[in-house]
């Protein structure tokens, strides 16, 4: 009986970059490059990853890396991806890697018109839930309830429900992911690969200084995320609205988690009532009932 | 100079610089709508629909978008364009300045336009000259001719390869860009050998680079050093290109300032843009009248074709620098400029603000300002109200 051997490999993207300990976004970006090859651009929006990519010395991608202004990577990655196409280069992925507020917030303009216009552009928004790198600043994707240095009292709107709106752009593919759950994150990105058009993936990214938890709890973080029902695993393909992964099991109540066990995780909520929780897990459970909705289409 | 029939045209400026840039043969364009600058977009639409030009037009959601998403291309090597005016040059300020920091090859027209609050749709120069400092090449035509001619011409100063900067060039809007005019074309051919297919591509999946991370302070000062250094290179180059743009046209170009009547003149207008038109028909009638009255018209503002400036109008005995832009609690934007060139020497200047949001300016008005300055009966700075 031969022992597990890991095998070599190279990373994607390279260790000993500028990230926090516990940050998830190394590990997404270097699956996602694995899935999606070497004839990868990513265009990268302010944002943490611009520190994490390193300086004019040098960086940890192994593809190129063009930098953009906070509200135009949906822009600039649909002028790379004309020019490339006029010269008749079919294959490479022009992706975005963008955080919650470029995505939802400053660039949401430039979002949903590269959307419209079905621009042959791989989008990931990778949600952290805050202007985490200009030191935790509530986002228009930053929950309810939680705690942000622009929210001390804990925000009182709701988190905008992106991929649903960029699906109602008609584009060809939207769907979320978590870091907990990488076989999932890897299978949409192969998907995602093969398809032609606007395709979106929305990650959800836990902070671990912005979301007030300890760095060695990202993916358990991650995962109650999943297992509570907050965050869906879901894909919709041609308009058609899938459940994947571990999500498939959560239509029924009793299969979800309650809600506290994520949100006490966290110290961005810890300033939330039982009363509040209540309403948030209620919250959830309405979500929910609109999934099952969807899902019977 | 070669004496050829050319092709003649009557086209107004919005449609003669969109046949420029049909010639031209960008491969990706982005164009915003904005008066008066939209019917050029038009008439690309209609090129691109009919395959006259074979290029990717997106059709994007706002000016941000518009520039930011010719950077993309020009970075992957296209050859790119845009237009806009006022808000909307405005509007893309962000990326305007993101272009002139990475130093990416493209050209914009701008159809000059004043600036809200008040709206305004009517020509002022105040749009334009707010990007003086963004690290753009900024021409300006007097006419239609003007304007298509350095629309070919900015393509080919902007990717050599001695500056590669961005080039802006500014016409007035309505007064040139909703005016017929005749005018000369090249022919598709001789545009080709002109500019030859653009050699530039940051996108290489053999070597990848990160295009504009973050620059340390021992860097980035580096970076603008070398941009300055390019802006300075850049004014050999027009010069060079314009010359060679007057053989193949047979038509003067004038290089970076045009000197009309000034040689022998004592009082000097200096201008920019299409009322430099009106002030030649000013200087004309100062002419007749005994008055010995020129004109310098600054064809190039960035670079600031300071050496040239200084040839000209160092002896003169008294300069008219007419602005149609103003920087609130400094002075007009050119008569600046001009003073600082002049710095050092016995030259009096004149500011004179007119033509601000379309207020209309006639050669008479210039002939008065002249006629003041004779009878020592002009102020430093004179709004024409």
């Amino acid at each position: 009986m031969s022992s597990l051997v890991t095998p070599k490999r190279i990373p994607k993207f390279y260790r000993g970059n500028a990230a926090c300990p516990g940050c998830p976004i190394p590990k997404e970006l270097d699956v996602l490059l694995e899935v999606l090859g070497n004839k990868t651009v990513l265009v990268v929006p302010a944002s943490c990853t611009t520190i994490i990519m390193g300086d004019t010395s040098g960086m940890p991608s192994t593809v190129p890396v063009i930098h953009s202004a906070f509200g135009a990577p949906a822009a600039i990655a649909s002028g790379i991806v004309r020019a490339l196409r006029t010269r008749g280069d079919k294959d490479v992925i022009v992706t975005v890697w963008a955080g919650d507020g470029s995505t939802g917030d400053i660039g949401f303009a430039s979002l949903s018109g590269a959307a419209e216009r079905n621009e042959d552009i791989l989008y990931v928004c990778y949600d952290n839930e805050a202007y985490m790198n200009t030191g935790i600043q509530r986002s228009s994707l930053t929950p309810k309830g939680a705690w942000t240095t622009t929210t001390p009292e804990g925000k009182r709107e709701y988190k905008k429900p992106l991929p649903f709106i960029i699906a109602e752009h008609k584009v060809p593919y939207v769907a979320t992911a978590s870091i907990a759950y990488i076989y999932d994150y890897e299978a949409k990105v192969r998907k995602a690969k093969q398809i032609r058009g606007f395709r979106y993936l929305h990650l959800l990214s836990p902070c671990p200084p912005g979301w007030r938890f300890d760095s060695k709890l990202t993916i358990d973080t991650a995962k109650l995320a999943v297992e509570t029902g907050v965050w869906p695993l879901f894909e919709i393909e041609n308009g058609e609205f899938r459940l994947s992964s571990v999500s498939k099991t959560l239509l029924d109540k009793k299969n979800r988690k309650p809600v506290a066990e994520y949100l006490k995780l966290q110290g961005r909520f810890k300033q939330l009532t039982e009363e509040e929780i209540k309403g948030i897990q209620e919250e959830i459970d309405e979500m929910w009932e609109e999934i099952k909705k969807l899902v019977k289409k | 100079m070669q004496v050829l029939k050319r092709k003649t045209l009557a086209l107004v400026g919005n449609h003669a610089v969109a046949y420029a840039v049909k010639q031209s043969k960008p491969q990706v364009l982005a164009v915003f709508p904005i008066t008066p600058q939209t019917t050029m977009l038009e008439k690309i639409s209609e090129y691109i629909a009919s395959e006259e030009l074979n290029a990717e037009l997106i059709k994007v959601e706002s000016e941000h978008s518009a520039l930011a998403s010719i950077y993309g291309a020009a970075l992957a090597g296209a050859r790119v364009f845009t237009a806009t005016s006022s808000q909307g040059l405005l509007y893309m300020t962000e990326m305007i300045y993101w272009a002139g920091g990475q130093r990416v090859p493209m050209v914009a027209a701008v159809a000059t336009r004043a600036i809200a609050e008040p709206w305004s749709i009517w020509d002022d120069h105040q749009d334009f000259l707010s990007k003086r400092d963004a690290i753009w090449i900024q021409m300006m035509a007097e006419n239609v001719q003007e304007a298509y001619d350095m629309t070919i011409q900015a393509f080919r100063i902007s990717e050599d390869e001695r500056v590669i900067l961005p080039v802006m060039m500014g016409f007035d809007g309505f007064i040139l860009t909703h005016t017929m005019e005749r005018i000369e074309v090249l022919e598709d051919g001789e545009v080709d050998n002109f500019l030859p297919p653009r050699q530039f591509n940051l996108i290489d999946f053999s070597d990848p680079i990160g295009v504009g991370p973050i620059a340390t302070p021992e860097d980035y000062i580096k970076y603008r050093y070398e941009a300055m250094k390019a802006m300075e290179r850049a004014k050999g180059v027009i010069e060079e290109v314009m010359n060679e743009y007057e053989r193949i046209s047979g038509r003067k170009q004038n290089g970076l300032v045009e000197c009309y009547k000034c040689e022998d003149a004592k009082y000097v207008f200096v201008t920019m843009g299409a009322w430099s038109g009106d002030c030649k028909v000013a200087v004309d009638r100062l002419r007749d009248a005994g008055v010995e009255a020129g004109l310098l018209k600054i064809r190039v503002f960035r670079p600031f074709p300071k050496e040239k400036i200084e040839e000209y109008l160092r002896s003169m005995k008294g300069v008219i620098v007419l602005d149609r832009a103003y920087s609130y609690g400094s002075g007009g934007i050119l008569a600046n400029e001009i003073k600082a060139t002049l710095y050092g020497y016995r030259v009096p200047v004149y500011s004179v603000i007119a033509g601000i949001g379309g207020k209309d300016v006639r050669p008479r008005h210039f002939q008065k300002v002249i006629e003041d300055l004779i009878n020592d009966n002009l102020e430093e700075e004179r709004w024409l109200l």
